[in-house]
C-alpha cells in the first residue's frame, strides 16, 4: 500500500496545498512514477483466454489515484440517455492496466498519467481545497475547462492539457471498445453475415449515392 | 506420419523445402502432387489456424484492448506468432540514424518511429507470413516484366507475363481470390471462371469512387485472398490436376472445408473457418494427405551442405527443441525461406568450393533487395458524418482499390518519377479499437463530458486513410549481407542491411501524398496532416511494407544473376530458391501472389526435370 494511502485524507489534504506552496503549479512533472520491472505477454500469448486488468502484470494505482482517474472518466465520458459512464464499466481498471505495462508507450504514458492525477488533486487542493475527486460537477469543469485543448491552454496549463488529451484518447479507448460502448455509437458488426449486402438504401440516400 | 521430429525423419527425400510460406506451401503442393517425397522445415512452431484464431474475441478480452505492442507490434489478435520487428534469439545489423554511424543490431518496433535504415518483419511459425497478411493479390502485368527495354531502368525479369499467366490462374483458382476483370492497361485479367465474385462496396468506398471519378482515378473492385463463397470443388481439382486424380481428390477433399466468408472479425488473426489464404488451411493439408509430405518445425537451417562435385546433397539444421544440429538428406534443395533469409543461407553455405557462398559466382546473393513504396495521408469526410449506422465490416479488408492510373501521363513525360503505384485505402464504421477516438479534439475543440459521447456519435465512420504501395527500382546500395559482429541464439551469423531509397521512390512519394490531399479534398474533407514538407519523411523506411523482394535474383546471364528463370541456380542445378528473392523488380502488385505463381511453374519444371533424370 503506497504512504498516501494510510494517512487521513484530511492530513493528506494539508500535505497536497503545502506541497503546492513550494512546488510551483507550473512545474508539470514534480512526481517521478518508479518504472514497473514486469515482464510483456510475450511473443507467443494465449490469444483465447479473456484477460482481466491484473492479470499479466501488477497495478499501480492507489485507492486516491483510483478515486481520481474514475472521477476523471465520469467527467469525460458520463452516464447519458443511451450509455452508462465510463467508470461503470471498468475504464479505470483499464487505465490502470495500460499505465502498469511494461512496453515504452504505455511507460511514457505512465509518467504523464501520474504526474497529470498529481496536478489535478493540487489543483483542487489550491482551488477548492479538496481532492480532485470529492468537487462537485461545477468545480470539477471549471478545472477541465482550463485544459480541455491544447491550443486553447493558458500558458502554465499546457502540459495539464497534454495530459487531459491523453486521458481523453485513454477513456474513449477504453469506453468504446466495451458492448455498451459499441451499442452507443450503434457499430452492429463482429457477427455472422450469411451475405454481404454493402449500404442499405438509406445510407445510399444520406450520401447522395442512390 | 506428417509432422515429425528430426530423430524420426527418412534417411532422404527427394527434396527438402526450407520453409512453410507461401513459397514453401505452394512448393510442396505442387512437388508432392507430382509424386516426390518431400521434407518440409520450418524455422518457427507448429501453428493451428483452426483452433487457435481469435475469432470474434473483442478487444475487451485482451490485455490493453488490443493495442499493439513491440511483443505483437501489429495488435495482441494478429495472427504473427513469435514473430515482429525484431524476433526473440534472432538478431539482425542496421544503420541507425539516432545513434551515430556504425552497425547496430536492430531494436525498434515502429515503422514510423525507427532511426534504423531497414525494419524486417519475421514471424516464426508454420506458414510464415501468410497467416496474418492482408491477402492483396494483384497480378503483374506485362510491362512490370520488361520494365528495364521500357523506361532504361532496373532490370528485366528472364521471362514474360504470358509464361506466368497460366500459373496466376492456378494459383488463383488454387487458393480462391475475389475481383473482377476490369481491362485496365498493364493490369491483366484472369481466365474466365477463375475469380470469385467481389463483395459489394461499403459506403466509403462507393463515395470515394464517385469523387476519384472527377479526378481521372479509376475505383475498381480490390483481388483479395478471401472467398466471397465457397469454391466449387467439383470443377476446380480436376481442372487443376487433370492428369492426377489423388492430387484433384486431396483438394476437392481439404476445399470443401473451407467455408466462404461470413464477412466479420479480421483476415489478419488468421481465420478458423479457413476463408481466407493461409499456406497452412490451404496448400499444406493436400500435400500432407498425399502421404508425400513430412514437416518439422521449430528447425532453423543453417547451411545447404554439397558433395564434392558442388551439387546440393541437402541442409543442415538446428533442432531447436533439442539444440542439436541434423543433417536431411535430399535429392533437390528448394530454398523458400523468404527473400534475405535464403540468401542469408546461401552466404552461411560457403566452402572452399564457394568461397563467396553458395551459387554467388555472379556475386549477386543479396544484391538488389527491394521493398515497396509506402506513404499514407488520413482524411476525415463531413458528408460521412452522422451516416446511419449499418454493419459494414464485409471482408474486413477493402473491397476496392485504385490500380495505377497514369501511364500515359508517365509516358509522354509529365510525371517526374518513373513507374506506379496503387492506393489501398479504407475507413468507416470499423470495430472500434484503441486510437479510433484518438486526438478527436481537433474537430471537436477539446469537448468532454455529454458533448464528447455527441461528437464521438458524430465523427464516427467519418475518417478515410489512403496508403500508396508503390514500384522500387533496384539499386546498387541497397543490400544485404552477413554480419561479420552478430550471431543468432544458435551460432548462425546473422544478416545486416544496407539500403538507400533513390530519388525515384522520394518523389513517387510525395506524389501520393499530393494525390491523397487531392482526393480528401475532392470529397470535401480536411487532411488530418498535410503532406510531408520533406517526401523522405513521408516514405515507409525499408522493409516497413513487409514486402523485401530481391537477393537472389533470377536473369538470362549467368554472369550477373543468382537462378534462371525457373528458380534454379546457376552454379549448383539441384538448388532452388522459390520465395521473393528472384524478383528482380518489385511492381506495385503485392508479391505474394507472384511468389506462388513462380514457385508453381518453378516446381513444375524441377518435377519435370526429376523425371527426365537431370537432377
Amino acid at each position: 500500500m503506497n504512504e498516501s494511502n494510510r494517512i487521513d485524507r484530511r492530513e493528506a489534504i494539508k500535505w497536497i496545498v503545502a506541497a503546492t506552496a513550494t512546488v510551483s503549479l507550473l512545474n508539470f512533472r514534480s512526481f517521478g512514477a518508479p518504472v514497473p520491472a514486469a515482464k510483456g505477454y510475450g511473443t507467443d500469448p494465449d490469444l483465447l483466454k479473456d484477460y482481466e486488468p491484473g492479470d499479466l502484470w501488477p497495478l499501480t494505482l492507489t485507492r486516491e489515484q483510483h478515486r481520481a482517474v474514475a472521477a476523471l472518466c465520469d467527467v469525460i465520458i458520463p452516464a447519458d440517455e443511451r450509455s452508462p459512464g465510463a467508470s461503470s464499466l471498468g475504464v479505470p481498471d483499464f487505465i490502470d492496466e495500460w499505465i502498469s505495462a511494461p512496453y515504452p508507450g504505455q511507460q511514457a504514458d505512465r509518467e504523464e498519467v501520474l504526474n497529470g492525477l498529481a496536478w489535478l488533486d493540487r489543483i483542487s487542493a489550491k482551488r477548492f481545497g479538496r481532492f480532485f475527486a470529492d468537487l462537485d460537477d461545477r468545480q470539477k469543469h471549471s478545472i477541465c475547462d482550463d485544459i480541455c485543448f491544447v491550443p486553447k491552454a493558458k500558458t502554465g496549463f499546457k502540459n495539464a492539457a497534454r495530459f487531459f488529451a491523453k486521458f481523453r484518447n485513454l477513456t474513449a479507448g477504453g469506453f468504446y471498445t466495451t458492448p455498451q460502448g459499441w451499442k452507443d455509437i450503434q457499430y452492429l458488426g463482429n457477427v455472422v453475415l450469411a451475405k454481404f449486402d454493402g449500404p442499405p438504401p438509406e445510407v445510399l440516400k444520406y450520401l447522395h449515392l442512390a | 506420419m506428417p509432422f515429425v521430429v528430426s530423430s524420426k525423419t527418412k534417411p532422404a527425400y527427394d527434396v527438402v523445402i526450407v520453409g512453410s510460406g507461401a513459397a514453401g506451401g505452394q512448393s510442396a503442393y505442387v512437388l508432392t502432387a507430382a509424386g516426390a517425397s518431400v521434407l518440409m522445415l520450418e524455422a518457427g512452431r507448429n501453428y493451428d489456424p483452426v483452433s487457435e484464431t481469435p475469432m470474434f474475441n473483442p478487444p475487451l478480452q485482451a490485455p490493453l484492448r488490443g493495442a499493439g505492442t513491440p511483443d505483437k507490434p501489429f495488435g495482441f489478435y494478429d495472427a504473427t506468432v513469435n514473430g515482429g520487428w525484431t524476433v526473440p534469439q534472432e538478431p539482425y545489423g542496421v544503420r541507425n540514424s539516432r545513434r551515430g554511424n556504425g552497425w547496430y543490431e536492430a531494436t525498434d518496433s515502429d515503422i514510423w518511429s525507427t532511426g534504423q535504415n531497414f525494419i524486417w518483419w519475421r514471424p516464426r511459425m508454420l506458414g510464415g507470413r501468410t497467416n496474418h497478411w492482408a491477402r492483396f493479390s494483384f497480378r503483374m502485368g506485362p510491362y512490370d516484366f520488361k520494365p528495364r527495354s521500357r523506361d532504361g531502368l532496373g532490370l528485366d525479369w528472364p521471362m514474360t507475363y504470358e509464361d506466368l499467366a497460366p500459373y496466376y490462374d492456378k494459383a488463383e483458382a488454387l487458393i480462391g481470390v475475389y475481383g473482377t476483370n476490369e481491362g485496365l492497361e498493364n493490369t491483366p485479367a484472369s481466365s474466365p471462371g477463375i475469380l470469385l465474385p467481389p463483395p459489394k462496396p461499403r459506403a466509403n468506398e462507393l463515395l470515394a469512387k464517385k469523387f476519384c471519378a472527377k479526378l481521372g482515378i479509376p475505383v475498381i473492385p480490390s483481388h483479395v485472398a478471401v472467398l466471397s463463397r465457397q469454391q466449387d470443388a467439383g470443377k476446380i481439382p480436376a481442372m487443376l490436376h487433370p492428369d492426377n486424380p489423388a492430387a484433384a481428390r486431396a483438394l476437392a477433399d481439404n476445399m470443401r472445408t473451407r467455408l466462404g466468408c461470413f464477412w466479420a472479425t479480421s483476415c489478419g488473426r488468421g481465420c478458423s473457418i479457413k476463408a481466407n489464404y493461409q499456406s497452412t488451411t490451404v496448400h499444406l493439408p493436400p500435400a500432407l494427405a498425399s502421404g508425400n509430405l513430412d514437416i518439422i518445425t521449430d528447425a532453423m537451417v543453417r547451411e545447404v551442405t554439397v558433395d564434392q562435385n558442388g551439387k546440393a546433397t541437402g541442409v543442415l539444421y538446428i533442432d531447436k527443441t533439442t539444440g542439436k544440429e541434423c543433417h536431411a538428406s535430399a535429392r533437390v534443395v528448394v530454398l523458400a525461406a523468404s527473400g534475405c533469409e535464403s540468401a542469408r543461407i546461401l552466404f552461411n553455405s560457403r566452402s572452399a568450393q564457394f568461397p563467396d557462398g553458395l551459387a554467388n559466382r555472379s556475386g549477386k546473393v543479396g544484391r538488389y533487395l527491394m521493398d515497396t513504396v509506402g506513404a499514407g495521408l488520413g482524411g476525415q469526410i463531413p458528408m460521412l458524418e452522422n451516416c446511419p449506422p449499418y454493419n459494414e465490416d464485409g471482408a474486413s479488408v477493402m473491397h476496392m482499390y485504385m490500380p495505377w492510373w497514369l501511364y500515359r501521363e508517365q509516358q509522354a513525360g509529365k510525371l517526374d518519377f518513373p513507374r506506379g503505384y496503387h492506393i489501398e485505402f479504407g475507413g468507416g464504421r470499423r470495430m472500434p479499437e484503441m486510437g479510433t477516438f484518438d486526438d478527436l479534439e481537433n474537430f471537436t475543440g477539446g469537448s468532454y463530458g455529454k458533448k464528447f459521447k455527441e461528437d464521438v456519435r458524430r465523427y464516427y465512420g467519418s475518417f478515410m486513410g489512403f496508403a500508396g504501395r508503390g514500384e522500387m527500382i533496384p539499386n546498387e546500395d541497397s543490400y544485404c549481407e552477413i554480419d561479420p559482429d552478430r550471431k543468432d541464439a544458435w551460432g548462425i551469423p546473422v544478416l545486416r542491411f544496407h539500403f538507400q531509397w533513390s530519388e525515384h521512390e522520394i518523389r513517387q512519394a510525395a506524389h501520393m501524398q499530393k494525390t491523397f490531399a487531392q482526393i480528401i479534398e475532392a470529397m470535401g474533407g480536411k487532411v488530418l496532416s498535410p503532406p510531408a514538407r520533406d517526401p523522405r519523411q513521408a516514405i515507409a523506411p525499408g522493409g516497413g511494407i513487409i514486402h523485401e523482394v530481391g537477393t537472389t535474383c533470377m536473369g538470362a546471364d549467368p554472369n550477373i544473376s543468382v537462378l534462371n528463370q525457373y528458380c534454379q541456380a546457376w552454379d549448383v542445378k539441384n538448388l532452388f530458391v522459390t520465395d521473393g528473392g528472384p524478383f528482380v523488380s518489385n511492381a506495385d502488385k503485392n508479391p505474394t501472389l507472384t511468389i506462388m505463381a513462380n514457385a508453381w511453374r518453378a516446381c513444375d519444371y524441377l518435377a519435370g526435370e526429376m523425371k527426365r533424370g537431370n537432377l
